[in-house]
């Protein structure tokens, strides 16, 4: 167990720097895993940050890579419905690194 | 990748009180990268799974019965519910959730993902898998 601090709050990870719990995610924690990541967060990050909440919301898993490009390919159009461009976005791979920012689980099924 | 493989998945527990229901359906979603032809069972108290209308906040359990529905984005399209075993439990096909798969094909058209099969059909099916697992 370990934890990130934002904003003056502490929040709770687990030895992977993924939230222990998703209910205390917030766009601040999410900032400030980026930046210890190199990574700043633009639109296009958020759009893809967003959208994997909400799929857990429904869902109640973080989808495979390939059920993400798709997903994200069928709701924003091809442009960036493709790995490139998700890769370009989250180069530690976009399910784990999106994932991570949006308070998720690691997705099923990744190591 | 090697020749493509028929994988069954045959699901015959209640979803809570075990944790067979749960860890079955994470290795379906693990097992569908491998892009295998996958197909499900629901049979015995297994029908419970897929029913409608799940509330796990008495037990304290996670209610994972939303995730049924993801299982077409996985390109899981086939799932057989065995009817004896949901009459004699006095259910019907009403009961369970509608679950639905995308053609990407014809437009993203939405098809059904269960197919209601007697005993004797579902045996055929069984007969034709070359991995079983039973959980």
């Amino acid at each position: 167990m370990g934890s990130i601090e934002a904003n003056g709050k502490n929040y709770e990870t687990d030895e992977e720097g993924y939230l222990a719990d998703l209910n205390t995610w917030d766009k601040d924690v999410a900032e400030v895993m980026a930046k210890l990541d190199d990574c700043e967060l633009t639109d296009n990050h958020w759009e893809v940050i967003n959208f994997l909440r909400e799929y857990y919301e429904e869902y109640q898993i973080a989808p495979a890579v390939r059920v993400l490009t798709k997903a994200i390919g069928k709701k924003l159009g091809k442009d960036k419905g493709n790995s490139k461009y998700l890769y370009e976005l989250f180069p530690y791979g976009p399910a784990k690194q999106a994932c991570k920012y949006a308070g998720l689980p690691k997705p099923t099924g990744c190591v | 990748m090697s020749e493509i493989k028929k994988f069954m998945y045959v699901n015959r527990k209640a979803p809570y009180g075990t944790i067979y229901a749960w860890e079955a359906l994470e290795v379906i979603l693990i097992g569908a990268a491998f892009e295998q032809d996958v197909s499900l069972a629901f049979m015995d108290d297994g029908v419970y799974q897929l029913t409608k209308g799940q509330d796990t906040t008495g037990i304290g359990m996670k209610n994972f019965s939303p995730t049924y529905s993801a299982l077409g984005d996985y390109e899981i399209t086939k799932i057989y519910v065995d009817k004896e075993s949901l009459e004699e439990r006095g259910l019907s096909l009403d009961d369970l959730q509608h679950l639905v798969w995308e053609d990407e094909d014809e437009d993203w058209a939405e098809k059904d993902s269960i197919r209601l099969v007697s005993r004797t059909e579902l045996a055929d099916v069984l007969a034709e898998q070359d991995v079983l697992f039973n959980f």
